[in-house]
């Protein structure tokens, strides 16, 4: 690691383009997202109705009880439900 | 000189529920993952895509179970390098043997990035505006004359700004590995 040339470190900074921005910016809205999700699988845990809307059109129900069904809920959900 | 805070100080910051902390730490990383999903293991970019946030969630899940916090890196490393090879073995379930790529190529690869952050690190100590100069020309392959307009410098100046600020990167890990060094 030691003794790096101006020509290497230009070289190293260039393998790391920035991730594309939508991606970055949904890792950084997890929190936010992880909260929404306790929400809703404890919510399909306490109430049969919400359970069967949310097996037959996942993204329709998230919406329908409020929250952006964002490609990440969505998956999440899907993966959590199956535990439930 | 900027003050960077280290890796270990995010993730005790990310620990404590510091709201800004986790969008610091998908900033810092964000690259290092998904330099790894593109270069180190060539995903197609809906794969790399899918990688990168399930790399992200499960950091975010289990950041409490990080023994060391300076040991972020290679966990995160293992972390997307192991979601990598899911990934492609799951894209040729048919043929398994075809999944897993050279391990030694992505060993070479991995310790290639692991150095591009030690030098990303080094840059962000030395902060802006060499890091955006640099940054912009090196990471997003901006030409003289689009970083002239945007950071309002001519654009004939832009390569002898990017010749010292890459002297001042330098120096800067040259400090880091004396610092690192036997007393």
């Amino acid at each position: 690691m030691n003794g790096f040339d101006e020509e290497t470190i230009g070289r190293l900074l260039r393998l790391l383009p920035p991730a594309p921005q939508g991606w970055v910016q949904a890792a950084q809205e997890l929190p936010a997202a992880r909260a929404v999700l306790d929400e809703l699988v404890a919510r399909a845990e306490q109430d049969a109705a919400f359970r069967v809307q949310l097996q037959a059109d996942l993204e329709r129900a998230v919406a329908a009880a409020g929250y952006e069904p964002s490609p990440f809920v969505v998956s999440r959900l899907r993966q959590l439900l199956e535990a439930v | 000189m900027a003050v960077e805070q280290s890796d270990a100080q995010l993730v005790s910051r990310c620990r404590a529920g510091d709201p800004d902390a986790w969008n610091e730490f998908v900033e810092r990383f964000s690259r290092y993952v998904y330099a790894i999903c593109s270069r180190g293991f060539r995903l197609a970019q809906h794969d790399a895509e899918d990688v990168f946030q399930e790399v992200f969630a499960r950091a975010f899940e289990r950041l409490s179970e990080l023994r060391s916090d300076d040991a972020v890196r290679p966990w995160l490393a293992q972390l997307t390098r192991r979601l990598c090879i899911d990934r492609l073995r799951l894209n040729t379930r048919d043929a398994p043997s075809e999944a897993d790529p050279d391990e030694q190529e992505v060993e070479d690869v991995l310790a290639t990035l692991d150095d591009a952050m030690t030098v990303r690190a080094a840059l962000d100590e030395v902060g802006d505006p060499c890091r955006d100069i640099l940054d912009r020309f090196f990471c997003r392959d901006e030409s003289y004359h689009t970083i002239g307009d945007a950071l309002e410098i001519p654009a004939g100046t832009i390569a002898s700004r990017i010749s010292r600020c890459l002297e001042k990167v330098r120096t800067q890990l040259d400090g880091r590995n004396q610092g690192s060094g036997p007393s």
